[in-house]
C-alpha cells in the first residue's frame, strides 16, 4: 500500500509540474482569431447615412469583404487609414466600414479629411452590433469571402504585412 | 393534522419559489459570470470599461429577448471563446477541471482512512 501512495504522490507531481508547464509555455495574450473558419450570420447593421440596414445578403455578390470598425475618436485608425485607402483600389475586395459609438459629424470630417475607402458604410452607435462580429476595441477588421465565411481577423490597426497578406488572398483566389 | 397541512402548505410554496426563482433571469449573477476582456481581473460587473457597458447592453437586449442565462453564455462564447466565462462550461475540454478536485479529495481520503487503519492496528 505504501508504494501505491508513493506512485499516486509522483503521479500528481508529474501532472502539477505537466500543468505549470503547459500553461506558462501557452501564449496568454487573448485573440479572437479563432473565429477564423466561422460563418457570420444575424448581420443587421445600421447604415451610415439612410435609415436602413445592411444585412448578409448585401454581401452575397462581392467576391470579398474586408469590414472594418472605425471611429474618429481612436488614433490607431487614422494610423491605418493609408492602407484602407490602398485596399480600396482592388477591385476584387470591397470595404465595409462600421463607425464605432461615434459622432456623425466628426466621423464625416475623418473621412474628408483623409479619404472614403468605404463601398458600405455603416454605424453602430452603442456598439451592441459589434458584439456579433467578437470586436472588443477598435480598430479590427474581419476578411470574409461572398459566402460570409471568415477568412482573417486583424486585431488593432491595420500594417503593411497585412496588407500584402490581403493582397495574397485576393490573388490566390 | 394541522401540522401535516401547515407542512404540506410550506413544502408547496418552497416548490413554487425554487421553480419561479429557476424561470428569472438574474442579470446580475450573469454580469458576474462575465470576464471584462479589456480589464484587469474584473468581471463586466466591475467594470466600467466600454466593452463592459457594452456588454451590460446586450445582456439586457438578450434577456428582453427572452434568452436563458445558458444561452446568453452560449452566444457569447461563440464570439469570445470561453475565456469570457468566468466558471468554464462541462465539456469534453473542460472535463479534468471539473473532475480532478473530486479525484484528488477522494484519493486523499482514501490515503487518511489507509493511514487511521495503520496506525490503529500498530496501536
Amino acid at each position: 500500500m505504501q508504494n501505491i501512495i508513493k506512485i499516486v504522490t509522483i503521479i500528481i507531481l508529474v501532472f502539477i509540474l505537466s500543468i505549470f508547464f503547459v500553461s506558462l509555455s501557452r501564449n496568454t495574450n487573448y485573440n479572437t482569431e479563432y473565429l477564423i473558419g466561422n460563418k457570420l450570420s444575424e448581420i443587421k447593421l445600421e447604415s451610415f447615412e439612410k435609415e436602413t440596414y445592411f444585412t448578409e445578403n448585401d454581401f452575397r455578390n462581392d467576391d470579398f469583404i474586408l469590414i472594418n470598425f472605425w471611429a474618429s475618436w481612436c488614433s490607431p485608425c487614422r494610423v491605418e487609414h493609408p492602407i484602407l485607402m490602398k485596399l480600396s483600389k482592388e477591385k476584387k475586395l470591397k470595404i465595409f466600414g462600421v463607425n464605432f459609438k461615434d459622432n456623425k459629424d466628426q466621423a464625416i470630417n475623418f473621412l474628408n479629411d483623409l479619404g472614403n475607402p468605404y463601398s458600405y458604410l455603416a454605424k453602430d452607435q452603442k456598439g451592441k452590433q459589434s458584439v456579433r462580429f467578437g470586436i472588443y476595441g477598435i480598430p479590427e477588421s474581419i476578411l470574409i469571402n461572398g459566402d460570409l465565411l471568415i477568412l482573417k481577423k486583424y486585431i488593432g490597426p491595420l500594417n503593411l504585412d497585412n496588407f500584402d497578406e490581403i493582397i495574397n488572398i485576393l490573388k490566390s483566389s | 393534522m394541522k401540522f401535516r397541512i401547515i407542512y404540506s402548505i410550506f413544502l408547496i410554496l418552497f416548490i413554487f419559489t425554487n421553480l419561479l426563482s429557476s424561470e428569472i433571469v438574474d442579470e446580475n449573477k450573469i454580469h458576474k459570470n462575465l470576464r471584462c476582456l479589456v480589464c484587469q481581473g474584473q468581471s463586466i460587473s466591475d467594470s466600467n470599461s466600454e466593452f463592459a457597458l457594452t456588454l451590460k447592453l446586450v445582456v439586457k437586449d438578450l434577456i428582453n429577448e427572452g434568452k436563458t442565462e445558458e444561452e446568453i453564455y452560449n452566444f457569447l462564447s461563440e464570439k469570445y471563446g470561453d475565456w469570457i466565462l468566468y466558471k468554464p462550461k462541462f465539456n469534453l475540454q473542460n472535463f479534468l477541471l471539473w473532475v480532478f478536485p473530486y479525484v484528488f479529495l477522494i484519493i486523499g481520503a482514501l490515503i487518511i482512512i489507509f493511514l487511521i487503519k495503520k496506525s490503529s492496528k500498530n496501536a
